[in-house]
């Protein structure tokens, strides 16, 4: 791994190119992006989780997230077993009061859980980058807006931070900017997925419990998942075309 | 004839709300954004704007673009589907808040009134200066965020508890962290051909 | 930790809709219930209320001219709200308020109260001296044309204005329940019932609030109070206040019947967090009590001293359990997480941009813009001594 100088100069140029990709670029100023040739969503592998937080700090990193707001952040649930008092009786149901925790949006990861009993599993959270999506709806002056590839976007220059749009997303997605004091939310990492690289949570995840997935492109591999899983999306009752898909979703995840 | 002039103050009210919405059109000409409405009901322009967002994370196929050597390692290995930066951090680093330029007193005042979008800090390149190096993780620390024991970790993930685990022995001891198998470093590189 | 009991999600906990925002749908309430009231003399031919039609429109109208206040106080962004205008969104409840508002004030409020004053407006323009002469010449638009067939134009066309008034009056306040009521994802807001909850709630504030001003405003004036007046006043209150409590009372019992998923979760809000605002103050204080104190003046005969006492203390309470109303819907809303296991607190800041002060401010405000109205446009019978100014 120790290069040497000459090495390093040869390299470069190569680096070079694949670096300036990186850098910023608009869809337009690509040649190679077409934006009505995608429709972006995400696929979160629930079995895959091990709550280290490394999606929560990349973001943060990538997207210069203040602290204590969160784009992306992972809960971890513990479905109890059935609690019985001494007289025998079944005092909760554990499917509609699990107990969850987030320390600060799991950012840190986790306090290691000693209690064996019952059921544990990360959840990961992010926009659900809905297709009929409720905050757009409810934007008073069309700052915010599903884009033609199918990610929910906010035009920071033109957000009036009236914080309808947080009122009205039933995941708890966006915030309003504490010193921008704009609505702010995940963009999908716009700016990477449309430069062909993949959002900075993914590229973080060390086991590929997310998956940027483009459902326009037929050799993407989320259409072969989606044939062989049981795929769900969160609070299916609001109707809001959530394109964040979880493979084996609990039932007491809301 | 007469209901025109008994009524005239009428028309003179009316008057004023037609001028107003004409006043009105002609500023609303002016101030919405050109490319307002381009693809839906919002600024077109703004998609670009936020595409023009600087990446912080270049991807594993930037590294390897130089470090072949440890993608070859890694590929053969365990974690093989860890990405460079998922261990050594983002590449493209923020300057420490200390380094930044600050806002002169004037400007500080715009921004009291106006709150203008902050201007994107500069950034350390690694990859146009490469004696920036991205800081070593320490593996104590690093390995312990993702392989410490917790039940409410998925059985099949290997998990320890770092205290009865190692007896305060670094964790490279054993294992390489590229290619984190029981086996030799060579024994590793072997394998991957 | 911040005030949090069981599990929210990260980005609830803080709320972001403030004290302001509890103004903005009481102040507009105000607004709706006034102009009712003053639609009853004007298009229902309630003779009894005309004491109250004029000062019912100026307050009405200076509640108005504060109506945006706190919404745009509270932007982030208060010099974008333009944009609300000149790009409105059209599947959003909320881009419509500029043009309810402006619809509203100027061809229903502003119309209607020139149309009604055109005559004083005229001759005071002619009998007035300096900055004043001015202001009402301007008001004129240039018109001194008082003969009677055009009074006779203004006092038809007034009528059909009221008429377009009464459900623009519904338009504005049961927009503003909708803004509510049609947000899907917050189960304690979203209801069909919400829009007209508001509209009824309005229109007890709106009578209340006219009652309480005319009875204060007479007694500073040293005038005698319209018994006759008021006694409708309260009777229309009573009326009305049955529907709205009603209202209110399908909503909670339809909620506590069909115990949906978030059941559990409001039901434990408005039994810790809620329950002084909501129970003891909106529903026994603020609700119960006056409709009973009200219920009392319908069926007893007492003594007009006691009639009064009990109009202004329902008065007031029903302000009160009113404003109690809006701030269990706005606040309340807000503090229980989506995920139905979490509780949030509100802590209201002081002499922040959205704080208590201003929110005191704000309250203030129409009172100081109704006296300015009053002064410039007096809602009482003109004085005899300034008949003569007609001759001029």
């Amino acid at each position: 791994m120790n290069l040497s100088r000459r090495q390093m100069l040869i390299l470069l140029p190569a680096a070079a190119v694949a670096w300036k990709s990186v850098l910023a670029g608009s869809p337009e100023e690509s040649p190679n992006y077409k934006m009505t040739d995608h429709w972006w969503g995400m696929l979160i592998d629930i079995p895959k989780c091990i709550g280290c937080g490394n999606c929560v700090r990349a973001c943060a990193t990538e997207n210069d997230v203040p602290d204590g707001y969160f784009r992306t952040w992972v809960e971890r649930y513990h479905r109890s077993d059935w609690p019985m008092n001494e007289s025998g009786e079944v005092t909760a149901n554990p499917l509609i009061v699990p107990e969850v925790i987030s320390p600060d949006g799991g950012k840190e990861g986790f306090p290691a859980a000693t209690d064996e009993s019952g059921k544990y599993f990360f959840v990961p959270k992010m926009c659900n980058h809905c297709a009929d999506s409720p905050c757009t709806q409810v934007c008073p002056v069309g700052a915010t807006f599903i884009s033609p590839d199918g990610v929910v976007l906010v035009d920071q220059k033109y957000c009036l931070g009236c914080a309808y749009c947080v009122q009205a997303c039933p995941y708890g997605c966006r915030y309003v900017h504490p010193t921008k004091e704009v609505a702010d939310k995940c963009t999908l990492c716009y700016h990477r997925i449309t430069q062909g690289l993949t959002t900075a949570c993914c590229e973080a995840c060390p086991t590929g419990a997310r998956q940027l997935v483009d459902l326009k492109n037929p050799n993407d591999p989320i259409h072969e998942f989606l044939k062989t899983h049981s795929v769900q999306v969160l609070k299916p009752q609001m109707a809001t075309g959530a394109k964040l898909f979880y493979n084996d979703l609990d039932g007491s995840v809301r | 004839m007469s209901i025109f002039k008994d009524a005239g103050h009428l028309f003179r009210f009316a008057g004023l709300f037609v001028l107003a919405f004409l006043v009105f059109l002609v500023v609303r000409h002016y101030v919405v954004p050109k490319s307002f409405g381009q693809y839906g009901h919002y600024r077109g322009a703004a998609i670009g704007e936020i595409a023009q967002h600087p990446a912080k994370f270049a991807g594993h196929e930037a590294c390897e673009t130089c470090h072949s050597d440890v993608a070859d390692k890694k590929k053969a290995g365990k974690h093989a589907h860890v990405n460079c930066e998922a261990c050594h951090g983002a590449i493209f680093e923020r300057l420490p808040v200390a380094e930044q330029p600050k806002p002169n007193l004037f400007q500080r005042a715009v921004a009291l009134v106006v709150h203008p979008l902050p201007s994107d800090p500069p950034l350390l390149r690694h990859a146009e200066d490469p004696t920036v190096k991205p800081v070593l993780p320490d593996t104590a620390v690093l390995c312990a965020s993702c392989h410490t024991a917790s039940a409410a970790k998925p059985k099949g993930f290997p998990q320890v508890v770092p205290a009865e685990h190692s007896n305060g022995m670094p964790c490279e001891t054993c294992h390489q962290p590229h290619s984190p198998g029981m086996a030799t470093p060579v024994a590793a590189a072997g394998g991957a051909k | 930790m911040n005030g949090v009991e069981g599990y929210m999600y990260p980005n609830e906990i803080t709320l972001y809709w403030s004290v302001l925002i509890v103004l903005y749908p009481y102040i507009t309430g105000l607004v709706a219930g006034a102009f009712i009231l003053a639609s009853l003399e004007r298009v229902f031919r309630v003779e009894a209320v005309k004491p109250t039609y004029r000062l019912a429109l100026l307050t009405a109208l200076a509640f108005l001219l504060v109506a945006p206040l706190p919404l745009v106080l509270h932007l982030g962004h208060p010099f974008r709200s333009p944009e609300m205008y000149f790009t409105p969104h059209s599947t959003s409840a909320m881009a419509m308020f500029g043009y309810v508002y402006m619809w509203y004030l100027m061809a229903v409020l502003v119309f209607e109260i020139w149309l009604d004053y055109r005559r004083e407006i005229v001759l005071l323009s002619q009998s007035s001296t300096g900055l004043l002469r001015l202001i009402y010449k301007v008001m004129t638009l240039g018109s001194t044309n008082i003969s009677p067939r055009s009074l006779a134009i203004d006092e038809r066309v007034g009528w059909i204005v009221t008429l377009v008034g009464i459900p623009s009056a519904f338009l504005l306040h049961g927009y503003v329940g909708f803004i509510f009521g049609s947000i899907k994802a917050n189960p304690w807001w979203s209801s069909p019932l919400m829009p007209v909850v508001f509209i009824f709630s309005a229109m007890v504030s709106g009578i209340a609030g006219v009652m309480l001003l005319y009875m204060a405003i007479t007694k500073l004036r040293k005038q005698t109070i319209d018994m006759r007046c008021v006694d409708s006043i309260a009777m229309y209150m009573f009326y009305i206040f049955i529907i709205d409590f009603s209202l209110e009372m399908l909503d909670l019992v339809h909620r506590i019947y069909e115990a949906d998923e978030s059941f559990r979760s409001l039901d434990f809000m408005v039994h810790t967090k809620l329950y002084f605002s909501q129970i003891v103050i909106q529903i026994c204080l603020g609700t119960i009590l006056p409709l009973v104190l009200l219920f009392l003046t319908q069926v007893v005969k007492l003594p007009e001293i006691a009639r009064k006492r009990i109009y202004g203390l329902s008065g007031c309470l029903a302000l009160i359990g009113i404003f109690a109303m809006r701030w269990n819907v706005v606040i309340g809303g807000q503090l229980f997480s989506k995920s139905f296991l979490g509780y949030t607190t509100y802590k209201m800041a002081l002499a922040t941009k959205e704080g208590l002060f201003m929110a005191i401010a704000l309250t203030l405000l129409p009172l100081l813009f109704l006296w300015v109205l009053i002064k410039l446009l007096p809602p009482w019978p003109e004085k005899s001594e300034h008949a003569p100014a007609i001759g001029d």
